[in-house]
């Protein structure tokens, strides 16, 4: 058996997490894999299938070629390896061999890795001790003066763009934003392109969501007031940075868009996945996965990148709960983390967070935005909630049905949130989400019912 | 969400400008603020500050435009809730089992995913093929269908017709109320049986009440369910909104009739033929002419008998026919629709209609005593032959008369050119329903022994699922045969899909063999083979999936 460098066996104890088929398809980069993976899920193009307590599922796949693919899968990342030539990620291969295994509880049987899988494997667990153990010449850079230097003149080139976006924005508001509705997009694009130039990516990012506020429809001279007010008190603030307390400080910074890295101890919990969802952005994609840990109470977010065509990094399952460590970012009220060591294998479920009422849920939203005004939203669990579909729009109405929280507009395009109103049958139900000032986005649900016999915690409706 | 104006201390205070000026700005309105935004500062200064230089005023008006917009979201408060819809009925069917949950999801997020592979290749099984008997499997057991699959379930009902009845079973009172939120799968409120919505049949109030007031589904479903119980109380509900109902819902009341049909509807249905609807005289005419002691059946026979008779000259018995010469107005009032389709002549329409429309036991006494065999084989003058037997055909599946049936079918060896009654594949797809299922099955395995596959497509699709041993053993033999003759295996791609859903999972071992791919004959299209193996390949693992999915539907065993 082979040790973590905790000198802990590997998941000996606890028996690996079966995922669901649900958990399974939502690991599919897009529609086509999922629906190939899902042919071999269901087929008996599998042969030498095995999987051991480490989370390791291993399997030979007949191809259209003489040799089968050779497919193997690590859960507890989870990460894959087939060598099929396919540049998906994950390929259908490895999404068939653990739909295969999350429809029928029998037909992969539990073994030892053959030497091919195992050589995979232990090269994974190699790596991840190397990373465990604390780097030789200590964490600071090579040269801490050169850094400083660097970080000094980049923080003088945003400054540079921070006064120039000013500059554009009083423009604008001398003239009234009346003649911003016939200048169109390009008026914004090139603005964004000052500030990509001066480093500053958030600000860049900022601008160009201007373009699209003055033709989003009714109302927008408002809205444009709020994005332009809320830019302005950005540029603002990052002018008078070293006047801000520490806290804020790092909230501004990372919202102009300097990267800060990770920090302070990590909190070892045991996490619930809440949620994940992709957003594309231009070129790149955004992954967000939403995690609760049971015993510390928080609330956490680890975000990936996915370059055009490519997956981002990390996957996790809706619904599951990793024994791991994570470590949080500064600023922003400190919710973006980064995933740190894992320990044992995923687990098939989990309790959800506690929640609050209604109201509660606004005032959250309010609080964070003391520690950062330039939030959109914050992450909440409602407890006893009865979702209210309706043509003008859907709420979250409590169980006594006094007080409720509009749905976001962009939630009412996803079908899954239907899966929220069967759900809840009328009744109310634990529900997580977003809740912001365009209204509460839900992303996953409890059914108030006992849960299911065999799992140790209440199941995981995802709502996207 | 309601906005409030109760002040709250934004954070961005910090960030703020100093002095008067933004003092003055920062007590505007809001509106005010968004005037000045929009028409601009040199042309509308904020709260007056006119006098504090142009850039100097717009940034006043954005410092108290960021100190507004972060107050108004941090002072967010509940909306006011909308009613909220009622609780979903419950649903006391047992839960899926945990296997058959996860199978339900693949089945229907196959169905969702766009795109991939289309057509009928590869080895591996077609999951949307096989959600039709997952469902009808899970329904037998009298599973209640998973919450979260509601959606999903509701959505492939809408897209395939031929899932719904299905579906709708499965998805039950919840996933009827569901469907009762979701303006796009209103279908499921128009199909469902809608036993989940109504009230106890005892209560004659509340059945009176909801046939007056309630939506078109629920009174159909009512109508149903009390006829069932007591035909006789049906007909006296109908009766009393008859005159008031609209002509489409007289029509679906009407035709909710069809099921158990029986002489004591005939006083209804004889009013009916003098509806102002059209369709409701012709759905009463054509229920009417399937009750053989009907008075309409009767007048339709005479006017039949009086077309169709013995042939009295030569020494070899015929059928002699002289089609009617006008379509009157008793004839029209009977059902009886006076122009035919464009292309076909008017009296032998007629004719195709009264035949159609007669009992079938006229006919015996009408030839000297003759069975439905005999007199199919009659000879028929004037080339009469083809429409005669076409309307018997009919009269035959409306009447659902097996003897008729069997004799216009024909022995199987025959070919269909050559058949008695029709060559019309459809046609005698119909009469076979006719028959009972085991006959049903033997008469098309060795219509399929005789003809091979190319032809017999139709015949399949009526026969009961899973085919029987001698007729599953046919379509295998005939499969082999194709593959042997050269041919390339998606000229049966009907059946092959067919065959994956409808033998029974117990062939796969048998089928095994025929997964190797044999030396090629020399006059075979090249790599047929190969393509056959991939074939029955896809044949044998989609059985194997159908009797793993049965497995995994079957009922857990009892605990002690």
């Amino acid at each position: 058996m082979l040790l973590t460098d905790g000198g802990e066996p590997l998941g000996a104890a606890a028996p690996a997490a079966r995922w669901t088929v649900e958990q399974v398809l939502a690991l599919a980069p897009d529609d086509a894999s999922r629906k190939a993976g899902n042919k071999l899920g269901a087929s008996a193009s599998w042969s030498d299938t095995g999987l051991d307590g480490t989370g390791a599922v291993w399997g030979l796949c007949k191809g259209s070629g003489s040799k089968p693919y050779r497919t193997v899968v690590d859960t507890t990342g989870p990460a894959y390896r087939c060598s099929c030539p396919s540049r998906k990620f994950p390929c259908k291969h490895a999404l068939g061999l653990l739909l295969l295994r999350a429809a029928d509880g029998t037909a992969v049987p539990a073994g030892s890795p053959p030497d091919w899988a195992e050589e995979w494997l232990a090269g994974r667990r190699d790596r991840a001790e190397a990373k465990a153990r604390p780097a030789a010449g200590g964490d600071g850079p090579a040269d801490p003066v050169a850094a400083r230097k660097r970080a000094e003149r980049r923080a003088e080139r945003i400054g540079g763009g921070a006064r120039e976006l000013e500059q554009r924005l009083t423009d604008l508001l001398r003239g009234g934003l009346a003649s911003v509705e016939q200048a169109g997009y390009g008026l914004w694009e090139e603005t964004a392109a000052r500030m990509v130039d001066a480093q500053a990516p958030g600000l860049a990012g900022r601008v160009r969501e201007l373009g699209s506020v003055a033709a989003s429809g009714p109302g927008w001279p408002v809205r444009l007031l709020e994005e332009c007010a809320l830019l302005h008190l950005l540029d603002t603030a990052w002018l008078g940075l070293d006047r801000l307390p520490q806290p804020l400080a790092a909230t501004v910074r990372t919202r102009v868009g300097l990267p800060a890295p990770a920090e302070g101890p990590p909190v070892r919990d045991r996490w619930l996945v809440l949620a994940q969802y992709d957003t594309p952005e231009g070129k790149i994609v955004t992954r967000r996965i939403w995690l609760y840990g049971g015993e510390s109470g928080r609330t956490a977010l680890l975000l990936s990148f996915g370059a055009a065509g490519r997956s981002p990094g990390h996957a996790l399952p809706v619904g599951v709960t990793i024994d791991a460590e994570l470590t949080p970012h500064p600023g922003s009220g400190r919710l973006r983390a980064e995933l740190g060591e894992r320990f044992g294998v995923p687990e098939p479920a989990g309790t959800p967070p506690p929640g609050v009422p209604v109201g509660e849920a606004i005032t959250a939203y309010g609080r964070a935005l003391g520690d950062d005004p330039w939030l959109e939203s914050w992450p909440v669990t409602l407890r006893d909630v009865i979702p209210v579909p309706g043509v003008d729009g859907w709420q979250l109405v409590d169980a006594q049905g006094r007080e409720a929280l509009p749905v976001t507009a962009a939630a009412l395009s996803r079908p899954a949130l239907w899966k929220l109103v069967a759900v809840s049958g009328g009744g109310p139900l634990t529900v997580f989400g977003e809740c912001g000032h365009r209204g509460f986005d839900p992303l996953a649900a409890w059914p108030a019912v006992a849960p299911r016999a065999g799992l140790a915690g209440v199941e995981t409706v995802p709502l996207i | 969400m309601s906005r409030t104006t109760s002040p709250t201390t934004p954070a961005s205070a910090s960030a703020s400008a100093s002095g008067d000026l933004a003092d003055a700005v920062a007590a505007t309105s809001w509106e005010d603020l968004v005037t000045s935004a929009l028409l601009g500062t040199d042309r509308r200064p904020p709260g007056g500050a006119s006098g504090a230089g142009p850039d100097g005023a717009a940034s006043a008006l954005l410092d108290a435009a960021a100190l507004h917009t972060v107050r108004r979201r941090a002072g967010l408060l509940p909306a006011a809730a909308s009613p909220r819809p009622a609780p979903a009925p419950d649903d006391p069917r047992p839960p899926l089992p945990e296997a058959a949950r996860g199978r339900l999801a693949q089945l229907l997020a196959d169905r969702a995913a766009a795109g991939g592979s289309g057509g009928r290749r590869g080895t591996a099984p077609d999951l949307t093929e096989l959600i039709p008997q997952w469902l009808a499997t899970a329904n037998l057991h009298g599973y209640r269908a998973p919450d979260s699959a509601l959606p999903a379930l509701l959505d492939a009902a809408r897209a395939r017709t031929d899932l719904r009845p299905q579906a709708l079973e499965f998805a039950g009172p919840r996933g009827l109320w569901l469907a009762g939120l979701n303006p796009e799968w209103k279908f499921a409120l128009r199909g469902a049986s809608g036993s989940g919505l109504l009230p106890s049949l005892t209560d004659p109030e509340a059945v009176r009440r909801l046939w007056e007031e309630g939506l078109f589904a629920e009174r159909v479903a009512l109508l149903g369910a009390v006829r069932a119980r007591d035909a006789e109380a049906a007909r006296a509900l109908l009766a009393t909104t008859w005159r008031t109902e609209r002509a489409e819902d007289r029509l679906m009341f009407v035709d909710s009739l069809r099921t158990g049909l029986s002489c004591a509807d005939e006083e209804f249905l004889e009013q009916a033929l003098a509806d102002r609807s059209r369709n409701v005289r012709a759905t009463a005419a054509e229920l009417l002419s399937a009750l053989p002691g009907s008075a309409l059946a009767r007048r339709m026979a005479d006017r039949a008998l009086s077309c169709v008779s013995p042939g009295l000259t030569g020494d070899k018995p015929f059928v002699a026919v002289e089609a009617p010469h006008e379509c009157d107005a008793e004839m029209q009032r009977d059902g009886v629709v006076a122009l035919p389709p464009s292309g076909r002549g008017e009296r032998s329409w007629w004719l195709g209609q009264l035949v159609e429309a007669s009992p079938l036991s006229v006919w015996p006494a009408r030839f000297g005593g003759r069975g439905a065999e005999e007199i199919v084989a009659m000879p028929v003058a004037d080339g009469w032959g083809e429409e005669l037997h076409a309307a018997w055909c009919r009269a035959a599946v409306r009447q659902n008369d097996e003897a008729w049936a069997r004799a216009l079918l024909g022995p199987p060896s025959t070919p269909p050119s050559n058949g008695p009654g029709t060559a019309s594949l459809a046609e005698r797809a119909k009469l076979l329903a006719v028959l009972p299922p085991a006959e049903r099955a033997g008469w098309v395995a060795d219509f399929v022994a005789a003809h091979g596959l190319s032809e017999a497509f139709q015949l399949l699709g009526v026969c009961p699922v899973p085919w029987a041993e001698p007729l599953g053993r046919s379509v295998v033999d005939a499969l082999d045969i194709a593959r042997d003759a050269g041919s390339y295996p998606w000229s049966f791609s009907g059946v092959m899909g067919l065959a994956e859903r409808c033998l029974t999972p117990a062939e796969a071992t048998r089928l095994e063999v025929l997964t190797t791919t044999p030396a090629e004959p020399a006059d075979a299209s090249p790599g047929a083979n190969g393509y056959w193996s991939e074939a029955f390949q896809r044949l044998v693992s989609t059985l194997r999936l159908r009797a793993t999915m049965d497995s995994e539907l079957s009922p857990p065993p009892e605990d002690g």
